[in-house]
């Protein structure tokens, strides 16, 4: 297995503050990787580091491409989607239209009707709603529809902040099936950052915990899942 | 009540142009939630340069289409050279950047083409339309010039790529980066497109800014005004072509302030 994404040595500032300090780890190619920790670790300053949304040193690889130099939008048509935390959804258009504007980096108009529709296989729900405008969708529509929107960039590298938020347990089962499901199909590389770390681990081969900027433990996820004094002390389950 | 169809007509061709300074205000507007003051300043210097060009001896359509290019140009020049600079800047910043820009291409034109009045020709002719006297074939020709363009820009944001990312980034724009829009050059754009929009309306008629912040809502709302405008200086004595002005006016603040999400506005659902 190669690395698709590398990260060394890298900081992070949020004008003078510094939120991350010297993160180091890998991707490995199709892998779930999980970034765990506490509110305010630094786990989605790690995404937004990731796409070039905050101001950073250090480097951070893509499959061989350097990414610090490249502007969020040419980050994204690499290949990287982003589900923001707070679903970063259009809320005055149509739900068709947040979809296609998740395929907008693509030419190929087949192709995005084909996957609009495997959207709606996916997410039911969406469908029922494709006409309606997404702001008045639930959260957990919303959530879906961000999920959605990403998936139609046919990423190799999907970034997810904290898909749980603010949804029904069940409808959690629901969306973390559907991204094992599209991780093991389409080859998609995932890096979950959340705060429900039992879930994660259940879908993650590779953990990283966080804590104030700084990665305190790695492993492979089933082991961190397993080892008491790791969950006790940094997952608090 | 010949007289009366007559103005209504007459209403109609004044509002159309209203309607297309009100789009170029707000296609700006939507982009970067500024107001943009120097709107009608650049709608009338496109029209002189139009004129210019006219006098040069290049024929009308020419001069026309040669404006519309050059305007988009300059639209997009003065983004990336004044505003682009002020992304980040505060509202008073921006105010000042606009009012700079009021004044600097009011006293250019003032400069290059002095302050006096220039006859400016229409490509339509002032005769009769279709031999009825209710309207000339001007007013014809700007009512149908102004309705092209709102069917091209409806179907321009509708039905195409670009604007739906246009839309997007206007919208969310930090969505939008994360989709892949490049959400600096939209704006650049709206720019571009506001330009021109504007010297269409420059060019079919000595320019009046007004703003609605909502888009379909500012065209009827820009109908309705031009003849109401056109009726009251008519009918309501003491009024005359001086007062049409301020009726439109007050007219624009009694909707605001009656309807602010717009004539046919749906407010927004917002979830918080």
């Amino acid at each position: 297995m190669t690395a698709l994404l590398n990260i060394r040595a890298l900081n992070a500032y949020y004008g003078q503050v510094q939120a991350l300090h010297g993160l180091e780890f890998s991707l490995q190619q199709g892998s779930v990787t999980t970034l765990l920790g506490a509110n305010g670790a630094g786990k989605t300053t790690t995404l937004r580091a990731i796409c070039n949304m905050v101001r950073t040193t250090g480097a951070i690889e893509f499959d061989g491409a350097a990414l610090s130099s490249r502007s969020t939008e040419n980050i994204v048509r690499l290949g990287i989607a982003h589900v923001p935390q707070g679903r970063g959804t259009f809320t005055t258009m149509t739900v068709e239209e947040n979809l296609q504007l998740g395929a907008i980096t693509r030419g190929d108009r087949a192709g995005v009707l084909f996957d609009i529709e495997r959207m709606y296989a996916h997410f039911p729900v969406l469908k029922q709603r494709h006409t309606q405008q997404a702001g008045t969708l639930s959260g957990g529509e919303q959530q879906m529809l961000a999920v959605a929107r990403a998936l139609m960039l046919r990423p190799r590298l999907m970034l997810l902040d904290e898909p749980s938020f603010g949804l029904a347990p069940l409808i959690v089962r629901d969306l973390f099936k559907i991204l094992g499901k599209i991780n093991r199909e389409d080859k998609v590389t995932m890096l979950v950052v959340e705060q429900n770390a039992q879930l994660a681990l259940e879908i993650a081969d590779q953990a990283y915990v966080i804590e104030t900027g700084r990665i305190v433990m790695s492993g492979k996820a089933n082991e961190i899942a397993d080892n008491e004094d790791v969950r006790k002390s940094y997952l608090g389950y | 009540m010949e007289l009366f169809i007559n103005q209504i007509l007459a209403g109609i061709a004044t509002g159309a142009i209203y309607a297309c300074m009100a789009l170029a205000v707000v296609m700006i507007y939507q982009a970067i939630d500024h107001l943009n003051f120097a709107q009608g300043e650049m709608a009338m210097f496109s029209t002189f340069i139009s004129w210019q060009l006219m006098q040069w001896g290049v024929p009308y359509w020419g001069a026309f289409l040669l404006t519309l290019i050059l305007s988009f140009i300059g639209g997009i020049l003065i983004e990336r050279l004044l505003f682009k600079p002020l992304t980040k800047a505060p509202i008073l910043t921006h105010v000042a950047g606009f009012i700079a820009l009021f004044a600097i291409i009011n006293s250019v034109a003032g400069l290059i083409w002095d302050f006096t009045i220039k006859q400016y020709p229409t490509p339509f002719g002032s005769s009769p339309f279709l031999g009825s006297q209710l309207i000339s074939t001007h007013q014809a020709g700007m009512i149908g010039v102004t309705v092209l363009l709102l069917i091209a820009l409806y179907v321009f944001f509708q039905f195409t790529r670009f604007g739906l990312a246009m839309r997007a980034a206007a919208s969310v724009p930090e969505s939008a980066r994360l989709v892949g829009v490049n959400t600096s050059w939209m704006i650049a754009l709206g720019w571009g497109m506001a330009a021109a929009i504007g010297s269409i309306a420059g060019m079919l008629i000595a320019p009046v800014v007004f703003l609605e912040p909502n888009m379909m809502g500012a065209v009827v709302g820009g109908f309705l005004v031009g003849i109401i405008e056109n009726l009251a200086g008519t009918y309501i004595p003491g009024v005359g072509n001086e007062l049409k002005l301020p009726i439109a006016l007050a007219l624009i603040i009694t909707v605001l302030v009656v309807k602010p999400a717009g004539l046919f506005g749906r407010p927004i659902v917002k979830r918080v």
